[in-house]
């Protein structure tokens, strides 16, 4: 049955006038629902009503933070050019803290796609105002401050413990409180059970509009649109940092099949109907390939690695 | 009363011919899946997603509330006949409902979970219309101090309502919480039990385990008893319909099982099961015949299918107040109404009431759809049990594999199936009861994590866990839910505790 129908596409295709055209299989190595899954079936529409691609199939491999799709991507795809993956921030730290034997350095990063910023805030009854308040707290007794944020060595614990440093604390002393989402950490700090939340700003988006939380700082590098809060830079807390997205392509690609694909890619973040989905789900577009991603996806992972060892995740 | 206009105007959105259209596909669709073991509601909602992207947010959000409701009856229908619980919610449905469909009451429970879920479902929904804000200020009262309270409660109700032998029950409990152990660590993130296997890394499914102690431990016991060859399943005995009997003793356990899975429901760290589990065990002390509990007593059908549906209307209170989603379906709903660019959230009420009450509204027309779609299936449903035993057990088999393997398509986990499967044989043939096994899997991670957030937040200090008067009275529940039975024992009823628990798998 599967057969027949790869021949069916196989003859559509060819009918089609773009002969050129590839079938795009996409992995996300997480359970449906969450961003990663959906940015590839965001991507699955796109290419196709875009005409960039006929056939995009999308397929899940839950677990571990993405270390376990990556193993299984690394391994079957290896050499395929009509294989790609999703990954993003969260994976550089699940891989480092799971030993995981795969590392990001096995596949070929196409683009970064999307990101989101993380949001620092307070209970809206809370007596800290802004962030010089939370970080003399934290001075006076890092222990005092509880963090409530999303699973240990995620972006919202790194964050934590890069603030921390970045002031001057122990991030060993940071006291991180993990929930199991962004959803489950929103009520402990609507209830007043933590003393700050850090997350993605579209988890606390509502929340912060209605008035029911403070938001003291965001972790862009200059002031977004539309958001009332200082960086945590113009507070006087050199961090910036950004929870995003990339595709990825197969293992051992030759240079003509890995532009090949980084154009396709280009063409659909180009797009219209691209920018379109972003806007709906509220992600910023950081759209960035070539020379300029791989720098900045080392640098992530250099700078990941050396906080996640001083929190003391990873040996 | 504004809320009864505003719901008036709600039902006006319901009851556009294409909005029924959508809340019928949605129940049909959510039925189906819910009888596949494995494959969930929430996974059906994400592979819908793309497909409503064209349609309009009234529509899809209708759809995908009729997929939910109908998911959380549809598994119930496999737990009664199959004894394979196709939702973890519906693992205790399996306990006594099954017991019943082998005595030929197959009909009778099954309409009591039908009726019950009907019930439930309609006054949760009205619950979630009218009384949303004090519900989720109640919720947010939870803290991890709060949650640790409630799980040590359901940890005692539901072990002192298993097995005739503590000793057993206690064993069998912590084969459940060390299965709990396997995987990451949320607040260190380092893997525990693990062995370096990447498919253990995030912890044994609840349903794998649930399919494999009772649907395929079951078959093994069956195909090693030698009497098998002549005890037979009566498919039907009696009406298919239920007795006044029946109905007599289903309308409390309904009411019961909603008052307490609405609120469970509606907190962000409750979850379906241990509204089940509450309910169960509240059941089983209240029964006028405790002794039938264990060889298919209605009440613990009623109780149990009325929580889980309450709970579900439960989910969408957070969900639609906070815009704070405590399920993968009500997380991928969520997603749903962020693709419209509508921000479920303390001004979704005010935003947009038009679509919130017309949710509220296709609610109560999918629950009504539901009861009429399932009603008249129960006699057709019931056949199942006419198959041959041989055939019947083997297709047991071919669908629990098939459900397994369909949501994880890994060998890994068809080994741990059939490993577990194994495990269950043995505790069966051992007389070790299987529900606490899958109880403590399902409630020993929660306890865990909230105990150590609470101890967290107050760097360290125990006395965090008895200082709301919340977690007092909990722990106090908890405390009088073990006494009880052992002060009953030294007066000299204890046999007919030892009844009510024997032969409960």
């Amino acid at each position: 049955m599967r057969k027949l129908l790869f021949a069916l596409a196989g003859v559509v295709a060819m009918s089609a006038a773009q002969a050129s055209a590839t079938d795009y299989k996409i992995m996300a190595p997480a359970a449906p629902g969450g961003g990663w899954d959906q940015t590839a079936r965001a991507m699955q529409t796109v290419l196709q009503d875009e005409k960039i691609s006929n056939s995009v199939q999308v397929t899940n491999v839950p677990g571990a933070g993405g270390a376990i799709g990556i193993a299984q991507f690394v391994n079957t795809a290896k050499g395929d050019p009509s294989q790609l993956m999703i990954s993003g921030f969260v994976m550089v730290g699940a891989l480092l803290t799971n030993n995981s034997p795969v590392t990001l350095d096995q596949v070929t990063p196409i683009a970064r796609l999307t990101g989101e910023y993380e949001a620092l805030v307070v209970p809206a009854n809370s007596d800290i105002k802004d962030m010089a308040g939370l970080v003399e707290k934290l001075k006076a007794d890092p222990g005092s401050v509880s963090w409530g944020g999303g699973s240990a060595g995620g972006t919202d614990h790194i964050t934590a413990g890069l603030i921390a440093k970045a002031v001057g604390v122990d991030p060993t002393k940071v006291n991180y409180i993990a929930f199991s989402g962004g959803g489950e950490a929103l009520a402990a700090i609507l209830g007043g059970q933590v003393t700050a939340g850090i997350s993605g700003y579209g988890e606390f988006e509502s929340q912060i509009k209605a008035g029911q939380l403070r938001l003291i700082g965001i972790s862009s590098d200059e002031r977004l649109e539309g958001i009332d809060a200082p960086t945590f830079k113009e507070s006087g807390v050199d961090v910036a940092i950004q929870n995003w997205r990339m595709v990825a392509a197969a293992p051992g690609l030759s240079d003509e099949q890995k532009a090949a694909v980084g154009a396709d890619v280009e063409k659909m973040a180009q797009s219209d109907a691209w920018k379109k989905i972003l806007a709906d789900k509220g992600w910023a577009d950081t759209y960035l390939a070539g020379d300029a991603f791989a720098a900045q996806l080392k640098q992530d992972i250099d700078s990941t690695t050396a906080i996640l060892k001083e929190i003391g995740l990873v040996k | 009363m504004d809320t009864f206009l505003l719901l008036g105007q709600g039902f006006l959105v319901a009851f556009e011919l294409q909005n029924l259209l959508y809340a019928l596909i949605g129940v049909t669709l959510g039925t189906a899946v819910g009888v596949l073991p494995g494959i969930g509601p929430a996974l059906t909602v994400a592979l819908l997603l793309p497909v409503t992207y064209k349609l309009d947010p009234a529509g899809s959000l209708i759809m995908f509330a009729g997929i939910y409701y109908g998911g959380m009856y549809g598994g119930s229908t496999t737990s009664i006949l199959l004894n394979t619980p196709g939702e973890s919610a519906s693992i205790v449905t399996a306990l006594e409902g099954n017991k019943m469909a082998r005595k030929g009451r197959g009909g009778p429970a099954l309409a009591t979970s039908a009726i019950g879920s009907f019930v439930a479902g309609l006054i949760a929904t009205m619950g979630l219309a009218l009384i949303a804000p004090t519900i989720v200020r109640f919720a947010l009262s939870f803290g991890p101090a709060e949650y640790f309270a409630l799980m040590v409660l359901a940890f005692m109700t539901v072990s002192a309502a298993f097995g005739d032998s503590t000793l057993r029950g206690l064993t069998a409990l912590f084969i459940g919480l060390t299965l709990g152990l396997v995987g990451i660590d949320l607040q260190t993130g380092q893997a525990r039990l693990a062995f370096g296997i990447p498919d253990l890394l995030d912890g044994i499914e609840v349903t794998t385990l649930a399919v494999a102690m009772f649907a395929v431990g079951e078959t093994l016991s069956v195909a090693a008893s030698k009497r098998s060859a002549d005890e037979k399943i009566e498919p039907v005995k009696g009406s298919v319909w239920m007795s006044r009997e029946d109905w007599s003793r289903s309308w409390k356990p309904w009411l019961r099982g909603t008052a307490i899975g609405f609120p469970i429901g509606a907190m962000p760290a409750g979850g379906a099961e241990i509204g089940t589990f509450l309910s169960y065990s509240v059941e089983k002390q209240l029964a006028r015949k405790p002794e039938e509990f264990g060889n298919g007593a209605i009440e613990g059908v009623a109780g149990p299918e009325a929580a889980n549906n309450a709970s579900a209307a439960g989910t969408l209170v957070p969900l639609l107040t906070l815009g704070l989603p405590t399920t993968a379906t009500a997380a991928i709903m969520l997603a749903g109404f962020q693709q419209f660019g509508l921000q479920p959230g303390p001004l979704l009420f005010a935003n947009n009431p038009q679509l919130v009450w017309g949710l509220i509204a296709s609610l109560l027309v999918a629950n009504l759809m539901l009861l009429v779609l399932n009603l008249p299936l129960i006699g057709l449903w019931v056949r199942l049990l006419s198959i041959p035993k041989p055939w019947l057990y083997a297709g047991i088999l071919v669908f629990a594999t098939l459900g397994t393997v369909g949501a994880n398509p890994s060998s890994f986990e068809l080994g741990m199936l059939l490993a577990f499967g194994l495990l269950g044989y043995l505790l069966r043939r051992f007389g070790y009861p299987i529900a606490p096994v899958v109880v403590g899997l399902i409630l020993g991670p929660l306890a865990e994590q909230q105990l150590r957030r609470a101890l967290a937040i107050s760097q360290g200090d125990p006395t965090v866990l008895v200082h709301s008067p919340i977690a007092i009275v909990l722990l106090l529940l908890a405390a009088a839910a073990v006494i009880v039975p052992l002060i009953l024992r030294a007066r000299g009823k204890g046999k007919v505790l030892a009844q009510l628990a024997a032969d409960e798998d």
